[in-house]
């Protein structure tokens, strides 16, 4: 009797390892050297999430279980932490030249960094309702304090204020939502819950799970859980926005996808009903409420709560092409999203940063470069091929209509025309309007970013297929 | 070459040459004029490129011919290129066309001189993906990613009211768009590929075939475009630059017609037979109505855009005919009207350089000074009308012997619409070139210059020579007609079998 004595396979936990430990010793680096420690905590930060990158591409393909069932890796698992680790370093990158140039360069912001990126790859791997609790805290409360980060900042700190205020809502709401399903169940290991729940439920089992996938939908931004989204990209700062707009939607979706696909799969009937409801919702939110918008990060708010509605379609089908879909849309929507907020950082004059949508215009001829680019991601945001986002959207309408959820796909299909309205504004005040005065040149990192985002984006659709054939091989490890 | 054909290299070379314009630095007049020639030399040898595959092409046979496929999407949606004799004729349109456009824009394009090369190459690139694709997803890709560079060259390069014609252009081809695409899908999980050839011979049930065509004519109908979806279409033209009302007219609007014939005609052959009555009365609506619209336009562009509309009414007509003679209208009505609107495109572009106004009002009497120009505007304008002895003749003519044979009806009604068109053009050309010179500032216009005679001269030769001897157009496709045919008529007969057991 004693296999609860026995030691677990550490094996499958080494990313998170690395980056917990390597939080511990950023803590002490910069507890020790304090504002000295400067640059090089984000080189080690960048670092530790490299070689959790490697770690994670080291696990084996096939299911593993550790930890005494909380713990689960598959392929699944492995590509959307592949995801989250480039969406963490992008959100690195990205923030190394803002912060020292607004003063606000200090050390807690990369341990942060990788403290929530540590909550993203346990909530992706959890395999019982406490692990996924522990790890979306984690995220969380990293996320409240980074998105207050610019603390003598008025809008920053209401921004932080009001993530926390209605994350912990949120979060109370999907502990509620667990702790009724354990009650109906019996137990918190989704393969177990699994296993209970089949056919016909009961309503309090049924009212747990619409709980949960409240707090669900609040992580990804979902309608109607979204109203933090445009506020808090709007106060924080716009590499903390770029940072929130691309890693905790990876494993926010990571999360849906496997509480519904691993721990409901005996009750789709009543969950499909719901996802179906928030993407249409999403959606049309996203599509309408974006237009009116003069400030970009506020729009990209809303284009990322459109875009999460879309993403939901494949979950919606519940299938292995709708699974693929998610994969292969947070994949594209990853490059579009830090794409697009590396050109915003890099309108700065001066001290002076421009977040409006009018502050763009005539990009095309003082930075036809950077103007290119966004063009790029507008219109891959928007669908048109032959840009990645298509191929995006191919993926999820493909299976919901596979799925026969031919009102869904009709309703996503008018909801992106419309969201392409203003997609276009921007390609047109970048285009047809008269130039502005120049911009500062860019850092080498943003460039960076901008210039890998770019290029996967315009080039994906010459070689689709390594990334279609790994999100569905990864959605396969599923089912 | 690498393991691809001409056709690969058709869909590259533009895009080489767009890569090169970029690569050139500044924007000295040195620049532009590298610029210009690049363009000028990439399309002409895409055109080259094009003849050669031509005299590849084997008229004889109505399979596929230069066939290749690549690894795409996935293991059932590939990179498959090929063309057939309904193709071949409209990618020749579309190389053939891409050098006047490029001379049209020579003078009259002062500003980001090398974007608009670089976006017309590209554009280029996508027409000829459209009539190349063999498989529906990639079709789809290229009709859609035309929309991009067409967008900026109204928007930029464009008239006054440009953006809210280049968003109108935009919106109305999506939202038409984007029903298809998931046509496609629901055809991929039905038939399990998207292969072209492969879906030519499966047999969709008769329910899917109906919610299929729908969703393929909200497509096609905006492209074409139809009477009532049509109103993108002279907003687009009027503020598009010359050369892109030469390419809207001439290659963008056949994509609509070419869709009909490959996916909505042999795909859905139940369907088809079934909504033809539909299509017809479009059609007639449009003939008619669109022509008695153009009669009251002061704008020269809109009212050429208005005619653009009205004949293609006639290949919608033609096409649903469902006879060999109906298809074969269609088919050579597209190729005249590609080569006769983008000519008289040209023709307004050349006055409009000058004068810049395109109101019909300020013109007059130009026939006293511009005696090359008046020739060259009659015989379009003839051509428009479809006199006998041009290449409108032909295919209206055919178009409307399909219908009769069809419908005499539709036949009677659509007829009606060859006396308007011949109001309007010649009543146009009467108030633009007859009578004096009233206006002080046509006292100084001058005649076609050489650049303009060269670009006018090939177009109206094969216009009268296509008139005067259709033959090598209509041999192109007329084996794959008859393959065509056989398929509707299955359909055609088990329609006429089940109303005769009605009776």
């Amino acid at each position: 009797m004693n296999p609860v004595l026995a030691i677990p396979a550490f094996g499958p936990v080494l990313p998170e390892i690395i980056l917990a430990a390597g939080a511990l010793v950023l803590v002490l680096v910069g507890a020790i050297r304090g504002e000295r420690s400067g640059e090089g905590m984000n080189i080690i930060a960048l670092a530790l999430l490299a070689a959790a990158f490697v770690a994670v591409l080291m696990l084996p393909d096939e299911r593993v279980e550790t930890m005494y069932g909380s713990f689960v890796i598959d392929g699944f698992a492995k590509f959307m932490k592949v995801l989250t680790l480039v969406a963490s370093a992008g959100g690195v990158i990205l923030s190394m030249d803002y912060m020292r140039r607004e003063g606000i360069s200090r050390f807690e912001y990369p341990i942060l960094i990788v403290l929530s990126t540590l909550g993203m790859m346990m909530v992706i791997s959890a395999n019982d309702l406490i692990a996924l609790y522990l790890g979306l805290e984690l995220l969380s409360l990293s996320s409240y304090v980074i998105a207050a980060f610019d603390r003598d900042n008025v809008r920053s700190t209401e921004a932080g204020l009001k993530y926390f205020v209605l994350g912990s809502l949120s979060s109370g709401m999907l502990l509620y939502g667990a702790s009724l399903v354990y009650g109906f169940t019996g137990s918190v290991s989704f393969p177990a819950i699994a296993g209970i729940l089949q056919g016909q439920v009961g309503i309090g089992a049924i009212v747990g799970v619409v709980f949960v996938a409240a707090g669900i939908a609040f992580k990804i931004s979902a309608v109607p859980f979204h109203m933090w989204t445009p506020d808090v990209y709007e106060g924080s700062p716009t590499p903390v926005a770029a940072f929130f707009a691309a890693a905790p939607k990876m494993a926010g979706m990571a999360m849906a996808t496997r509480v519904f696909i691993d721990a409901f799969p005996g009750i789709v009937d009543q969950w499909q009903q719901i996802i179906v409801f928030i993407s249409i919702a999403s959606m049309t939110l996203g599509s309408f409420a974006a237009i009116g918008q003069r400030n970009i990060k506020r729009l990209m708010a809303y284009s990322s709560i459109g875009n999460v509605g879309y993403a939901l379609i494949g979950l919606a089908a519940g299938t292995v092409e709708g699974i693929q879909g998610v994969a292969v849309y947070m994949a594209i929507y990853l490059a579009m999203t830090l794409g697009a907020f590396a050109v915003i950082l890099g309108l700065r004059r001066g001290n002076v940063m421009f977040e409006n949508v009018e502050d763009l215009s005539g990009l095309a001829r003082t930075h036809p470069v950077m103007a290119f680019c966004l063009a790029m991601m507008m219109f891959s945001l928007a669908g048109i091929p032959p840009l990645a986002g298509f191929f995006a959207k191919f993926a999820v309408f493909n299976a919901a209509i596979n799925a026969n959820l031919v009102a869904l796909a009709i309703i996503g299909v008018v909801t992106s025309v419309i969201g392409a309205y203003y997609y276009l504004r921007i390609v047109k005040v970048m285009y047809f309007d008269e130039p502005g005065a120049a911009y500062d040149s860019m850092p080498a990192g943003v460039k960076l970013v901008l210039g890998l985002s770019s290029v996967f984006v315009v080039l994906f659709g010459i070689v689709p297929a390594p990334l279609v054939a790994a999100a569905g091989a990864a959605a396969r490890s599923l089912f | 070459m690498f393991g691809f054909g001409i056709l690969s290299g058709l869909l590259i070379l533009p895009l080489i040459g767009a890569a090169f314009i970029l690569t050139l630095r500044g924007d000295s007049e040195a620049a532009r004029s590298n610029a210009r020639w690049a363009a000028l030399a990439t399309t002409i040898a895409t055109f080259v490129l094009s003849l050669v595959a031509w005299n590849r092409f084997d008229t004889a046979t109505a399979s596929f011919q230069l066939v290749e496929s690549h690894a795409w999407l996935t293991d059932t949606i590939r990179f498959k290129l090929g063309v057939d004799g309904f193709s071949i004729p409209l990618v020749l349109l579309t190389t053939f066309l891409m050098p006047f456009c490029i001379l049209a824009s020579w003078d009259s394009i002062g500003q980001r001189v090398k974007e608009y090369y670089v976006a017309f190459l590209v554009l280029e690139t996508t027409m000829i993906g459209v009539f190349c694709a063999l498989d529906l997803v990639l079709f789809y890709l290229f009709f859609e990613a035309g929309l991009i560079p067409m967008f900026l060259i109204i928007g930029i390069w464009g008239g006054k009211r440009r953006i809210y014609a280049s968003f109108k252009f935009f919106l109305y081809t999506l939202l038409g768009s984007v029903l298809m695409l998931l046509a496609i899908m629901a055809m991929y999980w039905q038939a399990g590929t998207t292969d072209i050839p492969t879906l030519l011979a499966f047999k969709f049930p008769y329910n899917l075939q109906i919610w299929l065509w729908l969703a393929f004519f909200a497509s096609f109908a905006v492209k074409m475009p139809m009477w009532p979806v049509h109103t993108w279409l002279p907003d687009a033209h009027v503020e598009a630059p010359t050369a892109g009302s030469v390419i809207l007219a001439g290659v963008l609007l056949k994509m609509g017609g070419y869709g009909f014939i490959r996916v909505s005609l042999p795909m859905f052959p139940d369907a088809s037979v079934y909504f033809a009555p539909l299509v017809f009365a479009l059609s007639i609506i449009a003939i008619i109505y669109t022509s008695l619209v153009a009669l009251m336009q002061e704008d020269i562009k809109k009212l050429i855009a208005y005619s653009s509309v009205a004949h293609m009414g006639f290949v919608t007509m033609g096409l649903f005919s469902m006879n060999e003679q109906g298809i074969q209208g269609a088919m050579f009505t597209m190729i005249s009207h590609g080569l006769v609107s983008g000519a008289l495109f040209l023709c307004v572009g050349v006055i409009y350089d000058r004068m810049h106004t395109r109101e019909i009002k300020a013109y007059g009497g130009l026939v006293n000074r511009m005696p090359m120009y008046a020739v060259v505007f009659l015989i379009l304008t003839m051509a428009n009308v479809a006199l006998p002895g041009t290449s409108g003749f032909i295919g209206e003519f055919l178009t409307l012997m399909g219908a009769f044979r069809s419908n005499t009806w539709v036949a009677f009604f659509a007829t009606t619409g060859v006396i308007l068109s011949a109001a309007y053009a010649l009543w146009l050309y009467r108030r633009v070139v007859y009578g004096e010179i009233d206006k002080p500032a046509l006292q100084t216009i001058t005649d076609l210059n050489r650049r303009e005679i060269i670009t006018f001269a090939p177009l109206v030769l094969l216009i009268i020579y296509y008139g005067v001897q259709p033959g090598p157009i209509l041999d192109t496709f007329a084996v794959p007609t008859d393959a065509l045919m056989q398929s509707v008529q299955a359909a055609l007969s088990t329609v006429k079998t089940a109303a005769v057991a009605a009776h």
